[in-house]
């Protein structure tokens, strides 16, 4: 199970990075959502896997770690900010250039520099 | 507590006076005037005690566990500095209003004047030794504002950064030398650190702690080779440098040595360094100070000079030059703030400070005349007048040091030699300005300023001339408390009186008095040789050439890393971090696989699992056709909320699965706007670059994930599981942490989430984006955007949607759930109502601007917070009790639940504050779509 959790995040991390060097707003504001999954699963990840004990205090006796929980509840709400803010630059960007390039250029539509 | 309160009232009172000035000018001098009389009655009990030789001192806790308290000190030192912030700051109000003319806002000098007087207080008050630098700190800062305070003028600009850049540096120094002296010492208590004095000389840091402590005074004190910074500092209006300029803010370094004497004083370092540039400054300063034509010039320079008296007086180190340090420092304060206020006089009569053009004033204002000839001749040193006492303690010390040093007779030459140029650039300020014939070409006719103008003066004149005839009898006892804190010991012999019998000192006297007049009768050829030589040395342009260096530096290496390319910069720091994260990698000696337990894979855990993967590679490979890569984002986002499910996050797995729905929303509204495909990338190179890094990265982070997944977790969720009921009131451990535990992490991050939508909220505006008229593959859109079946479904769904939230809410503390998946839930089931009936439908049904919304729920969190504090517990503490209602049963309630909701309005304030903003940029361009229609 590990193993395929790991696998999870690399996927997402290498595709993550990917998408964030391209040269295009879409598709390096997708990559930053990968990475940001990427991130909190490995975050998640820190409190190890445990399975079926919530931390929900209750009858049963053992819980799994609830603070990396906490903290990654509010990154992903976090993240939606971030995400959204990004986005939103990169309209602005295109109403005001008139391109959705990331650096505004329109002369080298493939490639962001030599 | 008096202390802390006198420190802090000018601070408060800054605020004051600048509202009070809006009701006019003589609203703001009273309030101020008011405020530094406050801050002075507050004093009263500690200076009393202090007279009588006590010293108070105060702590207040602060952050006991770093070992941090407040602690404020009054001793003889501070008394002495307390008056005079307190004194001249008060006559500096009373001339400020006369002097300031009526289109400059009165209430803002004011305010920083009081800013100003607040941090040096602090200073002087200050018992442990980082809390006085910060004070240290904002007086510069406040020095700034106030040099700068005419701030259309590039002079005064130009003047506020050296000194700010200069003093600013000069306090980093002495930051690094408090810091060592903390680390020998072992406490930042000036207690302490003043009756370890031994331990300090003997300690291998001595030397570095001492030079880095000593950059920090001389900067300030603008001592040789920092002293350029005070000529510039001029460009302030008059009243300022009256205040910072001759009574405090340079007085600050030399407080500063006078404070640190008993711990610093008495090694061949201590009087090479500090009485050395003491000397150089006092010669320097005296000489330049006769050729500057600028009448703020030269008293300038001429405080550059006497600040180095005070510097080489403690330099020497003996009890007794510590004496005649403090006595000068007194008696600088007092003539040097009457001179810049007779010169500022002089300045607003004429409309010009040059002394080439201003001449034969006594006709004119003789009453001013007067005054500014008995300050002038107490810093020439003249019998009868307070200057010329501590100026004869001064050569006596020097003839007495001489004795000891090897080429010990250059010393009282020196010392005379810049006694002779005091006395000649004196001569000068009173013969060019007030006889020397005719005013030429001045731009208004001089006359005698307003009545109260001059009070201030008469008041600094009249303490000149009593102290230099009645020394014993008026400043005896001040200084006596004052340099026996400097001391910290026994006070040595000494002896104010006019006349001590004939004494080398005397001697050196009529020397100074008799060459000064000689070489001011003789001063035609020295001012041309000078108007030869000007502006060859100049400690400025070395400055400027090192400033403009650092920064071409700076611009260059920002420009190697910075070219303008974003994909240039995220290829740089993924690089960064693989090569960071390599090294850790390949240099551990640890396995890579840790001793935990592997838990078994089920077979829809793999299915999932590779489901994950699947879709995130999909989403990468299909990414230029943007909406199906972006419907696959989604499908993996869903994916991970099972990830969160599986392994006991339900709380996550309702977060995860909320934002998704929201997140692909917004991306698709977005996408409307843009092209609906990325053009192919030309070349292969980067192609392959970049699938190298993300290989590498995937890579990375897999072995990364696998090395902690496979190892033990040693965590401190013990403490939260035990204690999430009795302390939290609540059993979803998760929630109790978000709302209680770590409630103040929370608050700043709804915080951001505002900060994020207001600024979205920016970006959207006026945004004018050409809409497309068909989608990618050609279609038109369809015309009826709001198909009557979806609006009639999404209005039933909603109240049930609405109670759905209600209850994740109310359940959050016991249960998963909380306010910001309630949030989220009830921001999706409004949104949905936008999607289904349209923006127009909706604003007539609810506010279009959901501002108000987060300001409620930021107000009410705090509110929360804040309430703990009437019940004197730390900020954000929960209460929590049992209630039963009548028909629906008993139930816990803790006061998290009301931060929870202000998380809750914040969530759902950003959320619909974000969504609708876009949706109204589709408003407008439907509209648009429509009239090209018709």
């Amino acid at each position: 199970m590990e193993a395929l959790l790991a696998l999870a995040i690399g996927t997402l991390a290498g595709c993550g990075v990917w998408l964030v060097l391209r040269a295009h707003t879409f598709p390096v504001v997708l990559g930053l959502t990968l990475l940001s999954y990427a991130v909190n699963l490995f975050l998640f990840a820190t409190g190890r896997l445990v399975i079926g004990q919530p931390p929900v205090i209750s009858a049963g006796a053992s819980y799994t770690d609830p603070l990396p929980q906490a903290l990654v509840l509010t990154a992903i709400v976090i993240g939606f900010a971030m995400t959204a803010f990004v986005i939103m630059l990169a309209l602005r960007a295109r109403a005001e250039l008139g391109n959705d390039h990331v650096d505004g250029r329109q002369d080298n539509p493939g490639e962001g520099e030599r | 507590m008096n202390l802390l309160l006198a420190v802090l009232t000018p601070f408060i009172g800054a605020a004051w006076v600048a509202w009070a000035s809006r009701r006019g000018r003589a609203a703001a001098a009273w309030s101020a005037g008011g405020v530094a009389l406050l801050a002075l009655l507050l004093l009263w009990p500690a200076l009393t005690a202090g007279f009588a030789g006590q010293t108070t001192i105060e702590r207040l806790a602060w952050i006991p566990a770093a070992g941090l308290d407040l602690a404020f000190r009054l001793d003889g030192l501070g008394l002495l500095f307390a008056a005079m912030i307190l004194g001249i700051g008060g006559l500096v109000i009373l001339y400020a209003y006369y002097y300031l003319s009526h289109q400059d806002s009165l209430g803002r000098l004011y305010a920083y004047l009081l800013l100003f007087m607040g941090a040096m207080l602090g200073v002087v008050l200050s018992e442990n030794l980082i809390q006085l630098l910060v004070f240290w700190e904002l007086t510069s800062l406040s020095s700034f504002l106030l040099i700068a305070y005419w701030r259309k003028r590039e002079a005064a600009r130009r003047g506020a950064k050296l000194a700010l850049t200069i003093t600013g540096a000069g306090g980093l120094a002495l930051l690094a030398g408090f810091l060592l002296l903390g680390e020998i010492v072992g406490s930042y208590e000036l207690s302490v650190v003043l009756a370890s004095g031994d331990a300090i000389r003997a300690h291998p840091l001595y030397l570095p702690a001492l030079v880095l402590i000593l950059l920090g005074a001389f900067t300030k004190s603008a001592q040789f080779p920092f002293h350029f910074w005070l000529p510039h500092a001029m460009a302030a209006p008059t009243p300022v440098s009256a205040y910072l300029h001759s009574a405090t803010m340079v007085k600050a370094g030399v407080f500063l040595l006078a404070r640190l004497f008993p711990a610093l004083s008495g090694t061949p370092e201590w009087t090479w360094l500090v009485g050395g540039t003491g000397l150089a400054t006092l010669l320097l300063g005296a000489v330049v100070a006769l050729f500057k034509h600028d009448l703020k010039g030269l008293l300038a320079y001429s405080t550059i000079s006497h600040l180095g008296l005070v510097t080489a007086l403690f330099g020497i180190g003996t009890p007794l030059a510590a004496v005649a340090g403090v006595f000068h420092i007194i008696n600088h304060a007092t003539f040097k703030a009457g001179l810049f206020m007779a010169a500022g006089i002089i300045d607003h009569e004429c409309g010009t400070r040059d002394m080439r053009r201003i001449n034969g004033l006594w006709k004119y204002m003789p009453h001013t005349a007067v005054l500014a000839m008995v300050a002038a001749a107490a810093m020439a040193g003249v019998p009868l007048f307070n200057g010329f006492l501590s100026k004869e303690m001064f050569f006596a010390e020097a003839v007495d040091a001489a004795g000891q040093l090897r080429f010990g007779i250059w010393l009282p030459a020196a010392v005379t030699l810049a006694g002779v140029f005091a006395v000649a650039y004196s001569l000068r300020f009173i013969h060019d300005v007030f006889f020397n014939g005719e005013p030429i070409d001045l731009p208004r006719t001089p006359h005698e300023p307003p009545r109260w103008m001059k009070v201030p003066v008469e008041i600094l004149v009249v303490i000149c001339l009593l102290v230099g005839i009645l020394p014993a009898q008026t400043v005896e006892p001040l200084l006596a408390v004052a340099a026996g804190a400097v001391l910290q010991g026994p006070l040595p012999e000494h002896d104010l009186a006019l006349w001590h019998g004939v004494s080398p000192a005397l001697w050196m006297s009529v020397i100074a008095l008799a060459g000064g007049v000689l070489l001011y009768l003789g001063r035609k050829p020295l001012f041309r040789l000078h108007d030869r030589i000007e502006g060859r040395l100049d400690a400025r342009a070395i400055y400027e050439h090192l400033l403009e260096g650092t920064l071409a530096f700076a611009h260059r290496a920002t420009a190697a890393f910075d070219t303008g390319s974003l994909q240039r910069q995220a290829t740089l720091i993924v690089v960064s971090a693989l090569v960071l994260a390599g090294t850790g990698l390949l240099g551990a000696a640890a396995p890579l696989t840790g001793p935990r337990p592997l838990l078994p894979v089920d077979g829809v855990s793999l299915m999932a699992g590779l489901a994950l993967v699947a879709a995130t590679l999909a989403a990468t490979f299909l990414h230029r056709r943007r909406f199906v890569a972006l419907t696959l984002v989604g499908a993996v986002g869903l994916l991970v909320a099972l990830v969160f499910i599986k392994f006991s996050a339900p709380d996550l797995a309702l977060t995860q699965l909320s934002v998704e729905v929201v997140t692909v929303v917004l991306l698709l509204l977005a996408l409307y706007f843009l092209p609906q495909a990325t053009p192919a990338e030309i070349s292969s190179s980067r192609r392959w670059r970049d699938g190298t890094l993300a290989v590498l990265a995937a890579g990375g982070a897999a072995v990364l994930a696998w090395a902690v997944l496979t190892r033990e977790a040693d965590s401190i969720a013990g403490w939260f599981l035990a204690n999430s009921v009795s302390g939290g009131g609540g059993t979803n451990v998760v929630n109790v942490i978000l709302v209680d535990f770590r409630g103040f992490d929370t608050f700043g991050e709804i915080t951001v989430l505002g900060i994020a939508a207001l600024g979205i909220f920016a970006l959207l505006e006026n945004l004018n984006l050409p809409a497309p008229r068909h989608d990618a593959h050609g279609r038109a859109w369809d015309a009826d955007i709001h198909p009557l079946i979806m609006a009639t479904f999404a209005r039933l769904l909603l109240p049930l949607a609405l109670l759905v939230s209600i209850f994740i809410f109310l359940r959050g503390h016991n249960l998963p759930g909380g306010g910001f998946i309630a949030g989220l839930i009830t921001a999706i089931a409004l949104i949905m109502q936008y999607l289904a009936n349209g923006v127009t439908w909706m604003h007539a049904r609810l506010p279009a601007h959901t501002h108000p919304w987060i300001a409620a729920g930021l107000v009410v969190a705090l509110a929360t917070g804040l309430t703990s504090w009437l019940f004197g517990r730390p900020f954000l503490t929960s209460a929590f009790g049992h209630v039963s209602v009548p028909l629906i049963g008993g139930f816990e309630i803790a006061s998290a639940m009301a931060f929870d909701l202000g998380v809750y309005l914040v969530v759902v304030g950003a959320t619909l504050l974000i969504l609708i903003n876009l949706g109204l940029a589709h408003h407008v361009s439907h509209e648009h779509r429509a009239e090209d229609r018709a």
